[in-house]
C-alpha cells in the first residue's frame, strides 16, 4: 500500500466524477438547479484540493522513485495494467490542477450564467482528465486522459465562449488531435516492442537507435502543439481569446504543461539519445518562439490575446531548460511551469476581471482604471512583475535557473531566453501603462467598482503562491531535486552507453 | 447425421415460416405481435448460438466454430435491435407491416450462412438469402420514390455483385476443382497450385464481397440506399449485414486462400486505404445525417479491413473488437436518428439537430457520446477499436495504412465534431418530439457500452482472441 494507506491518486482524479454525477442527478427549477451545480462543484473541488494536501505533506522528498503508486490488471496478457502513481516531476503538477480547479469554479461563479450545471459538470470531468493525466503511470493510461480533456474543453470553449467560439473550438480540437494521433503510433510501437506500456517498465526497455529518431518526432508532433511551440502554436491564442475566462486559466495553467510534461516523462528518459541529438533543432525553435512572440505580444490589441502570445513565450523557456538536460536547466523549467501555471492562471483572471464588469478585452478601451479600482490595479501589478520575472516572485526562480542550465549548453541559447525576459518586461508594462494608468477618459469606466469579496478569495490564493515561490522557493524546489538528478544520471549513463558503443 | 450442429438456422428458418402464416391469418394487422415473435426467436437462436458445439457439417458445406459463434452473435444482436428500433417509427409512418420484421428474421438466416460458410456454394446461398430480403426492405416505403430508388438501386448493383462473386467462384473452382474450403486450403498449400486463375478469380471473390461491405471503389451506392431507405432500415443495413459479410470476407480470405496471402494483402490494404480517406473526406460536405452516416460507414469499414489486411491473429483480433464496437455504437446513432421527428414528421438534416443540448439533453449527451466514440476519442468504446487494428498495423509493419489510418481518422473527427457544435454550440431550431420508450433504451444500452468498455475490455478482448485463433485454425 502506498504512504497515504488508501488509493489517494485515484481518489483524486474520479471524486470529481462522482460530483459531476451528483450534479447532473439535480433537478427543479434553473435557478435552483445552477446554485445547486455551483456549490456542489465548488465543494467537490475543495474536497479533491484537501485530500491532494496530503500529497503535499506525506510525499518522500528524498526518493526519486514513484510514490502512492496503485496497481490494479486490467489487461494483463497485454502488459496494459492500470498504474497510478507520482514522482518529483508530477506531484506537483497533480497539487495545481486540483489547487486551480476551485479557483476556476469560484472565478465562474457569475460570469457563467447559462446552462451553468452542463458548464460545471465539464468542469469536474475536465479535472478528473487533469490530475489522471499527471498521474497516470502506464502509457496506454496518459494517453487516454491527454487526449480525453480534449472533450470537455471543447464543450467549454463552443459553448460558453466568445463570438468566435466555433472555430476557435474545432481549432484547438483538430490541431491538438492530429498531433496526438501520430504518437500514438509510436506508443503503439513501443507497446507492441517492449511488451509493456508501464512506465517504469518502459523506462528498462532500450529503444534503438534508428528508432529513436522517429519515435521523437512523433512525440515532438503531439507534445509540440501542446506546449506549444512555434510553429505550431497558433491555435492557443484563439483558443484562449475566445474561452471563457476559468477555461483560459486551466488552458495556460494546466493544459499548456502537458506537453512539457510529456517531454519530461517520456522523450528524455526513454530517446536519451534523439533528445540529444535533436536539442538543437528544440533550442532553435524555442528560442525563435520567444523571440517573436514576444514581438507579436507587443502589437497586441486584446488583452487576452497579449497574455496567450506571452505565454507561448514563457513555455519557450521552458523548452529550453527542458532540452539543457541538466539538473538546473530542468529544475528550472519545472519551476517556470509552475510558476506559469499561477502567474498567466492570475493574469487570466484578472482580465476575466475586467471583462465582467465591461465586457471587452480592447487593450483602448481602458485607461486610468487605478483611479477607480485601487485594488485590482494593484493584483494586477503584482501579477505583471511576477510574469515580467522580477525577483522575489514566482517566475524569476524558474526563469534564471533555466538560463543558467542554457548557459552550460551554449551561450547563444541562454542569451535568447534572456531575451524573452527583456521582451516580456516590455510587452507587459506597456499593457499594464494603457490599462491601468492614463487618464480615464472613458465615462462609464467611473462606475466600475472594485473587487468584490469573492474576487478577493480567489486572486488571495494565487498572490501567496506566487510570492512564496519567489521569496522562498526552496520547498518547490525540494520536491523537484531527487526525480531531477535521478533523470540526469539515467541520461548521462545512456549517454556513456552509446559512446561506447560508438567507438 | 450431423445436421443438428445447424440448429440455430433451422429452428429460426421453421420459426420463420410458422411466424409467416401467424401473421397472415388474423384479420387485423399483426405488425406488433409479430416483431416481438421475431425478436424472441432470434434471442432464443442466440441462446442455441452460446450452446452450440464446433464441427463440420452438411457434407463439409457449414462449420460451427468460436469465430462463427462471435460474428453470430453480433448479427443476431443488431437484427434484434434492428426490429426494435422500428418498432416505433414504421408504426408512425404507416410502414407497420407484419411482412418487415420477417424479411429482417430471413435476411438473419442468411447472414448466420454466410457466417457459417464452409464451401463456396453455402457462401452464395447465404449471400442470396441475405440479400433479397435487403432489397425488398430498403423499397419498403413503396409509396415514397427514394425508397423506390433505394431499393432498385441496391438490387441492380448487387445484383452485378453477385454476379461477380459467381463468377469468381466459378474461376476458382476451375482452377482448383473444388469449391469446399478446407480442400482449396489444402490446394493451395502446395506452391503449385497457385495460377493467375485462381488469382483473378479471388480478386472477383473480393470485389463481390466489397460491394456487400461497402468498401471503396464499390461504395457507390452507398449513400443513395442510406438515404433513400426508411431509417430503421438504414440502422439494419449498417449493423447486421455489414458483420456477416466481413466475417464472410474473413473467413474466406483467411480460410481457403489463406496461403495466398500475399496475392490478396495488397488488394484489401488498397480498398483499407481508398476506403478511410473517402469516408474521412466525402462526409464533410454532407447535409443529411442518413448520407453522412453512410460515409462514415465506408471509413469504418477501411478501419476493420486494416485488421484483415495484416492477416495475423492479432489484426482480425482488431477486426473483430473494431466490429463488435462499431455495431454497438452505430445501432445508438440510429436510434437517435429514427427519435428525429419533429411535429410528426420525420427529419434527416443535420441542422435540425440544432439546439438539441438545450431542448433535449438526454438525447443529445448520448449523441455526443456516439460522435466523439466514432471519432476515435478515448475513453470512449470506438478508441479502443482503432487502437486494436493500429496495434496489428503496426506490429506488422503496415505504415502506410497506419499512418493514413490515424490521418483520416482525424479528418473525420471533423464532421462528427460537427454535429456535436450543431447540437450543443447552435441555437435551437424548435424542439424535437420526445423520443420513444424504445429507441431511448438502446440508446441508454449503446451508451453505456460505449462510455464504460474502457472498465471490461477484457471480456470482449478474450472472446475475439479465441474467435480470431479458430479462424486461423
Amino acid at each position: 500500500m502506498n504512504a497515504a494507506g488508501f488509493p489517494l491518486l485515484s481518489l483524486l482524479t474520479f471524486l470529481p466524477l462522482a460530483g459531476a454525477a451528483i450534479i447532473l442527478f439535480v433537478r427543479g427549477e434553473e435557478a435552483v438547479v445552477a446554485r445547486n451545480a455551483r456549490w456542489t462543484a465548488l465543494w467537490t473541488s475543495l474536497l479533491v484540493f484537501f485530500l491532494s494536501l496530503i500529497l503535499w505533506v506525506k510525499f518522500d522528498t528524498s526518493s526519486a522513485g514513484f510514490q502512492f503508486e496503485e496497481k490494479l490488471s486490467w489487461l494483463p496478457e497485454f502488459g496494459v495494467g492500470y498504474h497510478m502513481g507520482v514522482d518529483g516531476i508530477s506531484v506537483l503538477f497533480v497539487l495545481l490542477s486540483t489547487a486551480l480547479t476551485p479557483l476556476c469554479i469560484l472565478a465562474s461563479w457569475e460570469a457563467i450564467e447559462t446552462r451553468v450545471r452542463e458548464y460545471m459538470v465539464a468542469f469536474l470531468i475536465l479535472e478528473t482528465m487533469m490530475v489522471g493525466m499527471f498521474a497516470a503511470l502506464d502509457f496506454i493510461i496518459f494517453y487516454v486522459f491527454f487526449e480525453a480533456v480534449l472533450i470537455p474543453m471543447f464543450l467549454i470553449i463552443g459553448v460558453w465562449g466568445g463570438p468566435r467560439r466555433v472555430y476557435a473550438a474545432f481549432k484547438f480540437f483538430l490541431y491538438t488531435l492530429l498531433g496526438s494521433v501520430l504518437m500514438l503510433l509510436a506508443i503503439l510501437y513501443l507497446w507492441y516492442n517492449a511488451g509493456t506500456t508501464d512506465i517504469p517498465e518502459l523506462f528498462e526497455y532500450q529503444v534503438p537507435r534508428a528508432a529513436q529518431t522517429w519515435i521523437f518526432f512523433a512525440f515532438l508532433a503531439s507534445f509540440a502543439v501542446k506546449v506549444p511551440m512555434w510553429p505550431v502554436h497558433t491555435w492557443l491564442p484563439d483558443a484562449h481569446v475566445e474561452a471563457p475566462t476559468a477555461g483560459s486559466v486551466i488552458l495556460a495553467g494546466v493544459l499548456l504543461k502537458m506537453g512539457a510534461y510529456g517531454f519530461l516523462r517520456f522523450s528524455l528518459p526513454l530517446l536519451p539519445e534523439a533528445s540529444v541529438q535533436f536539442a538543437p533543432l528544440i533550442f532553435v525553435l524555442s528560442v525563435v518562439a520567444v523571440v517573436y512572440t514576444s514581438l507579436v505580444a507587443l502589437a497586441q490589441e486584446d488583452m487576452k490575446k497579449l497574455i496567450a502570445y506571452s505565454s507561448v513565450a514563457h513555455m519557450g523557456i521552458v523548452t529550453i531548460g527542458i532540452f539543457t538536460i541538466n539538473a538546473q536547466g530542468l529544475s528550472g523549467a519545472l519551476f517556470t511551469m509552475l510558476a506559469h501555471g499561477v502567474v498567466s492562471g492570475a493574469l487570466f483572471l484578472c482580465v476575466g476581471v475586467l471583462y465582467d464588469r465591461v465586457h471587452s478585452r480592447d487593450i483602448l478601451r481602458y485607461g486610468g482604471v487605478a483611479k477607480i479600482m485601487p485594488s485590482y490595479a494593484m493584483v494586477f501589478m503584482l501579477f505583471t512583475m511576477a510574469s515580467v520575472g522580477l525577483p522575489g516572485t514566482a517566475n524569476f526562480v524558474g526563469e534564471f535557473l533555466v538560463i543558467v542550465g542554457a548557459w552550460r549548453i551554449n551561450p547563444w541559447v541562454a542569451f535568447g531566453g534572456a531575451l524573452g525576459m527583456v521582451l516580456g518586461a516590455a510587452y507587459m508594462l506597456y499593457l499594464y501603462r494603457r490599462v491601468i494608468f492614463g487618464k480615464l477618459t472613458k465615462p462609464d469606466l467611473r462606475a466600475l467598482l472594485d473587487l468584490s469579496p469573492r474576487e478577493y478569495a480567489v486572486f488571495a490564493p494565487l498572490i501567496l503562491l506566487a510570492l512564496w515561490m519567489g521569496v522562498y522557493p526552496q520547498p518547490f524546489l525540494d520536491f523537484f531535486e531527487a526525480s531531477v538528478a535521478a533523470l540526469v544520471q539515467r541520461h548521462e549513463a545512456a549517454m556513456s552507453v552509446s559512446r561506447l558503443a560508438g567507438m | 447425421m450431423t445436421w443438428t450442429l445447424a440448429l440455430p438456422e433451422l429452428v429460426l428458418a421453421i420459426a420463420g415460416l410458422v411466424i409467416l402464416v401467424a401473421g397472415v391469418l388474423p384479420k387485423q394487422e399483426t405488425f406488433f405481435p409479430v416483431s416481438m415473435a421475431c425478436i424472441g426467436s432470434l434471442l432464443l437462436a442466440a441462446v442455441l448460438v452460446l450452446g452450440q458445439p464446433e464441427g463440420t457439417a452438411l457434407g463439409g458445406h457449414y462449420v460451427a466454430d468460436d469465430f462463427s459463434g462471435f460474428m453470430k452473435l453480433l448479427a443476431i444482436g443488431g437484427a434484434a435491435i434492428g426490429i426494435l428500433l422500428s418498432l416505433d417509427y414504421n408504426t408512425k409512418e404507416g410502414l407497420g407491416r407484419f411482412e418487415f420484421p420477417l424479411l429482417m428474421l430471413l435476411a438473419t438466416i442468411g447472414m448466420m450462412v454466410m457466417i457459417s460458410a464452409n464451401d463456396l456454394l453455402s457462401l452464395y446461398l447465404g449471400l442470396e438469402l441475405l440479400s433479397l430480403p435487403l432489397y425488398v426492405i430498403a423499397a419498403f416505403n413503396r409509396d415514397s420514390a427514394r425508397s423506390a430508388e433505394a431499393g432498385l438501386k441496391y438490387f441492380v448493383l448487387g445484383a452485378l455483385a453477385s454476379g461477380l462473386l459467381l463468377y469468381g467462384s466459378s474461376l476458382v473452382y476451375g482452377f482448383a476443382g473444388t469449391t469446399n474450403f478446407d480442400r482449396l486450403a489444402d490446394a493451395f498449400s502446395a506452391d503449385s497450385g497457385v495460377t493467375a486463375g485462381v488469382v483473378v478469380g479471388i480478386v472477383f471473390v473480393i470485389a463481390g464481397l466489397a460491394f456487400k461491405v461497402s468498401a471503396v471503389p464499390f461504395h457507390m451506392w452507398t449513400p443513395d440506399v442510406y438515404e433513400g431507405a426508411p431509417t430503421p432500415v438504414t440502422a439494419f443495413f449498417a449493423a447486421a449485414p455489414k458483420v456477416a459479410a466481413i466475417a464472410l470476407l474473413a473467413r474466406v480470405l483467411v480460410g481457403p486462400f489463406g496461403d495466398l496471402a500475399g496475392q490478396w494483402q495488397q488488394v484489401i490494404t488498397l480498398v483499407s486505404l481508398g476506403s478511410m480517406t473517402l469516408g474521412g473526406f466525402a462526409a464533410i460536405g454532407q447535409r443529411n445525417i442518413k448520407r453522412l452516416m453512410a460515409y462514415s460507414s465506408i471509413g469504418h469499414v477501411g478501419y476493420a479491413l486494416m485488421g484483415l489486411a495484416v492477416a495475423n491473429d492479432v489484426g482480425l483480433r482488431g477486426l473483430l473488437v473494431y466490429m463488435a464496437i462499431y455495431v454497438a455504437m452505430n445501432l445508438g446513432t440510429f436510434a437517435v436518428l429514427i427519435a428525429m421527428r419533429r411535429k410528426g414528421r420525420a427529419v434527416e438534416q443535420v441542422e435540425d439537430l440544432a439546439g438539441l443540448g438545450r431542448t433535449d439533453l438526454g438525447t443529445a449527451v448520448w449523441m455526443a457520446v456516439f460522435m466523439f466514440s466514432m471519432a476515435g476519442i478515448p475513453p470512449l468504446a470506438g478508441f479502443f477499436g482503432k487502437l486494436y487494428v493500429f496495434l496489428a498495423a503496426v506490429q506488422a509493419g503496415f505504415w502506410t495504412l497506419a499512418v493514413v489510418g490515424v490521418l483520416t481518422s482525424v479528418v473525420s473527427a471533423y464532421y462528427y465534431l460537427r454535429i456535436v457544435k450543431v447540437m450543443f454550440f447552435d441555437a435551437p431550431a424548435g424542439a424535437l418530439d420526445p423520443a420513444p420508450a424504445s429507441l431511448t433504451v438502446v440508446m441508454a444500452a449503446s451508451g453505456l457500452f460505449t462510455l464504460f468498455f474502457v472498465l471490461w475490455p477484457a471480456p470482449l478482448l478474450a472472446a475475439a482472441q479465441a474467435a480470431a485463433a479458430a479462424l486461423l485454425g
